[in-house]
């Protein structure tokens, strides 16, 4: 079965830019298996090495979090929403400045 | 009755017309006590907000120098202030926009050794911090001391908003240990969307301003998610950890910890 996972903005980089991916499996273990066949890059995001979700990284299987469910084993199935939500810490408070020399530029990209 | 200044009914009329508000809500208002921990992008929409509603007692605790760069989304400070500590800024666009409320500011970076006593004189705290040790440390000493606690964070395009009130669920039942350091990019790495502080930080202030009121819900067992580039809400639920080492049954955390402390556990 398919269903649509939503990658939260900080991931979008392991997955080509896309905010939201199919992903075949009737698991949030399988989803995430068929995300990292997909983007190869996208494991060591979620997963630790013992192939159990990060302690930061929260799964939500229809606004459930699935820790409170049967964890990466949660069932799902068509049409339920999967959404993949990590900590954020960032209160802007910070005053470095990151911009480099490439994005000075006020062109449209 | 009515123990409000020709001033105060005049100031606050638009609060104190609203039935679930009213005279008797504007007085809890001005009778409270709220420390914004961070007075930047989210601090700067909640302190503004608070003082605008006239919570008395306003506490402010940032150990940073006002930088050009913040001003993309730190509306609590000018161009003017450039070089000055945040503190001072933002104390004086509090009194700016209501002389009425008592400010305190904190200049120092929190830790084990001072949150307690920086929280102790507070009726609620809302948490702008940037960064993770200041989010669990705040999350501890507010569910040890009993204290209600609103948390927002943001990145990039988007934000989180939840409040704890006397934990269970608390911050590490949502988040039970943060990411290693360095393997997150931070908000001056990444970027971040400037309105999306205010959006963050107002939402943060609403839930304060009723948590004093003792009107609504509070988004207490939820966890509020904002999408700016897709203009999406969504709530997700905050279910209490039976495991949490704060909150759960068998806690373990007695005291307050600081990061590394507890990250290489």
């Amino acid at each position: 079965m398919t269903v649509t996972v939503k990658i939260p903005t900080v991931l979008r980089k392991h997955t080509d830019g896309n905010a939201t991916i199919e992903a075949s499996g009737a698991s949030v273990k399988e989803l995430i298996q068929d995300i990292v066949r997909q983007y190869p890059d996208f494991k060591e995001r979620v997963l630790s090495d013992d192939d159990q979700l990060h302690r930061f990284i929260n799964v939500y299987a229809n606004d459930e979090d699935v820790r409170y469910l049967d964890g990466i084993d949660t069932k799902v199935s068509d049409g339920d929403t999967v959404a993949i939500l990590p900590a954020v810490a960032g209160g802007s408070g910070g005053s470095a400045n990151e911009v480099s020399e490439t994005n000075r530029s006020d062109r449209p990209a | 009755m009515s123990d409000f200044t020709d001033e105060q009914v005049n100031r606050y009329a638009r609060h104190i017309i609203l039935p679930e508000v009213g005279g008797a809500g504007q007085r809890k208002l001005l009778d409270a006590s709220v420390l914004i921990v961070g007075a930047g992008g989210l601090g700067s929409a909640v302190a503004m907000y608070l003082a605008a509603a006239g919570v008395g007692r306003i506490g402010l605790a940032d150990h940073d120098a006002v930088d050009l760069t913040n001003l993309q989304r730190q509306i609590l400070h000018t161009t003017a202030d450039v070089g000055r500590p945040k503190t001072v800024s933002g104390a004086e666009t509090i009194n700016a926009i209501n002389p009425g409320v008592d400010v305190v500011t904190i200049d120092a970076r929190l830790d084990s050794s001072n949150a307690s006593d920086a929280i102790a004189g507070f009726d609620l705290v809302v948490d702008g911090s940037d960064n993770f040790p200041t989010r669990y440390l705040l999350n501890d000493a507010c569910y040890l001391a009993v204290k209600p606690l609103v948390s927002g964070a943001i990145f990039q395009y988007e934000g989180q908003v939840t409040t704890f009130n006397g934990g269970r669920p608390c911050y590490r039942c949502l988040f039970p240990s943060p990411p290693a350091p360095g393997t997150v990019p931070n908000c001056a790495q990444a970027g971040v969307f400037g309105a999306l502080a205010g959006t963050i930080g107002t939402i943060q202030a609403t839930e304060a301003i009723k948590l004093i009121c003792g009107i609504g819900t509070p988004l207490v067992g939820f966890l509020l998610l904002y999408d700016a580039l897709e203009v999406r809400f969504n709530r997700v639920r905050v279910t209490r950890d039976e495991a949490c080492p704060l909150c759960g049954s068998s806690p373990e955390i007695m005291r307050l910890i600081d990061y590394e402390e507890f990250c290489s556990r």
